[in-house]
């Protein structure tokens, strides 16, 4: 068994910037992380990024993670690569895998779940023919692996993921044929569709797919409009050959450690589905479990980055490390969060953490 | 539409350019920023001062054209490439458009490429006068090239030409 003061879940943007955090306030961290390196969804996000300097911005998701790693190796963090946590126990016991061959336990002071979140998926006939995969995992073959996936790609789904996806897929010479909404306007930033419209490619809004189409893979697409109530309109159909049909409609938070250790869980969906209430430090309602980033609500990287900063100062907090300028820090990062946040863009996830937070005392 | 297709229309692009007295001028920017996302990079990004954004990063960002020096800084540091660089000083018959371009091959000085429209479609053919992209880029190159004058507002895309047809 292992003892330390924090464990961190996730080497993500959350749980980086928190473990760095809570290690600059004098905490011994652990991080586990169930991939073979840190970084998270970071390394395969060649697109700057939104924000302001204090969340890298205009700075590419992937250079930000080796920012991350040289900050990580100047304090006292312990990596645990390729290890999976799998549950958080009563006692406070945490176990993991590790390599998938030998189990592990760890005893910590406090916890920072920073697991992130998964891609959706959508019911459709054909739905599980290959060529039919969700976007973040034609990003992670393009991008981490340098894997050409595709030649004719139709993208469902146009928030920033697939609009961002598509673009990275133009970029690699792949075709895009298409982009997919099945909402009457686009979801994602209007200067990431403006970079695939003017590279030729159509966004169909209140457009969805009606099946997949192929023997052992897909070879085509069939497309249908919508109405306003999001009914299928017959005769609108159109089939669009293609290999690759990328389903980005959107990330549902991964809390299942957290269900499984009894914090207080709640559906909203303004965050992305079942997601723990959590006070104004980050704790959830089990003492000494914190969260951080997507695992909380789904937005954009440079929010969890500074939510993850949050956790750190306040888990450190909590095992007794309190720098001097703990009320400078908490306000400054709270600063930054309601900036990102206070737009049109932030609209949902205000009204969502208005319904995650918890009352301590109730 | 523009909240369908991401195609701005003539009259949403026409506003966001500085008066034509300042582009007969020389080099400035045109900031395509049309709708509010929390992003200030361009604003850190100028030297002169000439972005506006403000304390709340969510506001869109003000040209001030007379203290813009068409430097380009801000092109390669927008994340959503909104940013191009126009001057009609050159010449009478020419605008020139410098335009972020992260694809490859980069074209070369000199060559002919293809001008495409907020829609990716052909508006003219355009000669390359230079394309750079040095490491303070950071991987988003900037070509600039030629297209007649009334092509102007049209311009915002290249593409190259492919030798083999």
């Amino acid at each position: 068994m292992i003892t330390c003061e924090l464990l961190v879940i996730g080497a993500g943007p959350a749980g980086l910037c928190s473990a760095i955090t809570a290690a600059k306030s004098g905490a011994s961290v652990v991080v586990l992380e169930r991939s073979p390196d840190i970084g998270g969804q970071l390394i395969k996000q060649t697109h700057m990024f939104f924000g302001s300097k204090e969340q890298h911005a205009s700075t590419r998701g992937v250079d930000i993670a080796e920012i991350l790693r040289e900050e990580i190796a100047r304090y006292d963090i312990k990596l645990m690569l390729d290890t999976t946590a799998l549950g958080i126990y009563e006692d406070g016991m945490v176990t993991a895998l590790y390599k998938e061959e030998e189990y592990m336990k760890f005893k910590p002071g406090a916890i920072i779940v920073a697991t992130g979140a998964c891609e959706r998926f959508l019911a459709f006939p054909n739905n599980d023919l290959p060529g039919v995969c969700g976007a973040g995992a034609v990003q992670t073959l393009m991008n981490v692996y340098g894997i050409m996936p595709a030649k004719d790609v139709v993208m469902l789904g146009a928030g920033n993921i697939g609009l961002i996806v598509s673009y990275q897929l133009m970029q690699a010479g792949v075709n895009v044929k298409c982009i997919l909404d099945a909402a009457p306007k686009i979801g994602g930033y209007l200067v990431h569709a403006s970079k695939v419209a003017r590279m030729g490619v159509p966004i169909k809004t209140s457009h969805t797919v009606k099946r997949a189409i192929g023997e052992d893979h897909l070879t085509a697409v069939e497309i249908v409009a919508l109405d306003d109530k999001f009914n299928q309109i017959p005769g609108t159909e159109e089939i669009i050959p293609a290999d690759t049909l990328c389903v980005s409609v959107g990330l549902t938070p991964l809390c299942e450690l957290l269900a499984m250790a009894g914090c207080k869980l709640s559906y909203i969906p303004q965050l992305g589905g079942m997601v723990p209430l959590k006070t104004g430090e980050y704790e959830t309602s089990v003492p000494n479990i914190f969260v951080a980033g997507d695992t909380s609500g789904v937005e954009e990287a440079s929010a969890a980055m500074v939510e993850g900063h949050i956790a750190g100062l306040c888990a450190a907090k909590r095992l007794g490390h309190i720098p001097e300028d703990f009320d400078a820090q908490y306000s400054s990062l709270n600063r930054q969060l309601m900036a990102l946040r206070s737009g049109p863009a932030g609209e949902h996830i205000r009204q969502g953490l208005a319904s995650a937070c918890l009352n301590k005392e109730a | 539409m523009f909240e369908k297709t991401g195609i701005a229309s003539p009259e949403m692009v026409l506003e966001k350019f500085p008066p034509l007295s300042r582009i007969n001028k020389g080099k400035v920017a045109v900031l395509e920023c049309y709708r509010r996302i929390p992003c200030n990079p361009c604003e850190t990004a100028c030297p002169f001062g000439a972005i506006e954004i403000g304390e709340d990063i969510n506001n869109m960002p003000i040209l001030h054209a007379d203290k813009c020096s068409g430097c380009g800084i801000c092109l390669t540091r927008c994340p959503g490439l909104a940013i191009m660089i126009v001057d009609t000083s050159a010449s009478e018959e020419y605008a020139e458009l410098t335009l972020p371009y992260e694809f490859r091959p980069l074209p070369k000085k000199g060559d002919t490429v293809f001008a495409l429209s907020r829609s990716g479609e052909f508006v003219c053919e355009a000669l390359v006068l230079s394309a750079l992209n040095p490491k303070s880029f950071d991987r988003t190159p900037a070509v600039r090239i030629r297209v007649p004058k009334k092509h102007l507002y049209d311009v915002r895309n290249i593409a190259l030409i492919d030798k083999e047809g």
